[in-house]
């Protein structure tokens, strides 16, 4: 990498405040979560601390989809918050509930180990580079998200998700500030 | 030791508006006993109802929800136990018929027979916890548990039932997904 590349890649910020205001404005009301490294401070704590949103903490990451689905019922938008590891884990609840169901299941995905300049599916890590592909082959939206430009894909990606009745992944590609 | 289809005719005694989530063999005698547009079935994948369950309690607190689990599905998602009491929906009434073997796959025994989801359901930290295996006090008591403050918990321990046919198309269809969606907007 050359130096005035590597300045660029420097100098890219993901600002987990800027990431709740839009989460917020898509009318989000619920936020599911199981701790994610990628996404603990920037915006699990904070969301932990804001009055307008309610956190329900899980023990796995497949409760959220059947807790999405069921809050979906009474309009109630709700945000996944969880690894990439957990997406791996609950391949079963999106294939069933999200896909096959079609119920708006929202997605916001950490990519731990990714590195920020890369796109995921260049990853050195093995766990990232397949998200893209899996969410390709079941049909699922997804969407990348490294840096302060990228915030303004989370309001259309959300309200399509609940106006389609369809899942949509978001993949946090940096540590969000 | 009760039969689950004779615990369901007690039950379908109590309940009027409720949301009841029912999973595989449950669902399946619940709907012969008592279809009904507010029962969803739609768990998708095995164990989620307890976590749709919590979902529906929290979009309509208003409304009770109650859950007829089974053995295999509760311990397929055992950490929603721990995040329902958590979330303490007052609202959410969680039966899990036990009869200690994975009836919808076999009848193959559950890892641990014994295993005391009542006692794993305390530790968890519901709020009313109750365990029955004979009918007259389940009879007596139900109705109680129904309107206990949640979530509330509860363990029917059942025989293996007669034999079922699973015809889980029917159960699943997307129809029912939108008429209980309808139901529910226009009544809450």
């Amino acid at each position: 990498m050359d130096a005035a590349i590597a300045t660029k890649a420097d100098a890219a910020v993901l600002t987990g405040a800027k990431i709740i205001a839009a989460i917020k404005q898509s009318g989000v009301k619920f936020v599911l979560a199981v701790p994610d490294i990628v996404t603990s401070k920037g915006l699990l704590f904070p969301i932990a601390d804001d009055k307008e949103l309610k956190l329900v903490r899980v023990c796995k990451e497949d409760e959220c989809v059947g807790i999405a689905a069921g809050l979906s019922y009474g309009d109630k938008r709700a945000l996944i918050l969880i690894q990439y590891t957990g997406f791996l884990d609950s391949l079963n609840a999106i294939r069933a509930v999200a896909v096959e169901y079609k119920q708006p299941i929202v997605m916001m995905v950490g990519l731990l180990g990714h590195e920020p300049e890369r796109q995921p599916a260049e990853s050195g890590r093995y766990g990232v580079r397949i998200i893209e592909p899996i969410c390709d082959a079941m049909g699922i939206p997804h969407h990348f998200l490294s840096q302060d430009a990228d915030i303004a894909k989370i309001k259309p990606a959300i309200d399509k998700a609940y106006s389609e009745s369809s899942p949509v992944a978001m993949l946090i590609g940096r540590r969000p500030s | 030791m009760m039969n689950r289809d004779e615990c369901f005719e007690v039950l379908k005694r109590h309940v009027t508006d409720e949301v009841v989530v029912a999973a595989y063999s449950s669902a399946l005698e619940w709907n012969d006993l008592n279809p009904r547009v507010l029962n969803f079935f739609a768990n998708g994948a095995m164990g989620l109802g307890s976590s749709h369950a919590l979902g529906l309690a929290l979009a309509f607190p208003d409304r009770r929800v109650v859950v007829l689990d089974g053995d295999g599905s509760l311990l397929m998602n055992l950490g929603s136990l721990v995040s329902i009491a958590a979330a303490a929906p007052k609202n959410l009434v969680h039966f899990v018929c036990d009869n200690e073997c994975y009836e919808a796959n076999g009848g193959h025994p559950i890892p641990n027979p014994k295993v005391d989801f009542a006692g794993l359901a305390r530790s968890a930290g519901y709020a009313h916890v109750h365990d029955f295996s004979e009918m007259r006090s389940f009879e007596q008591q139900v109705g109680h548990v129904l309107t206990q403050d949640g979530p509330v918990f509860a363990t029917l321990h059942i025989k293996k039932s007669r034999p079922l046919v699973y015809k889980y198309d029917d159960l699943y269809k997307a129809s029912r997904r939108v008429a209980l969606k309808a139901a529910l907007q226009s009544t809450s």
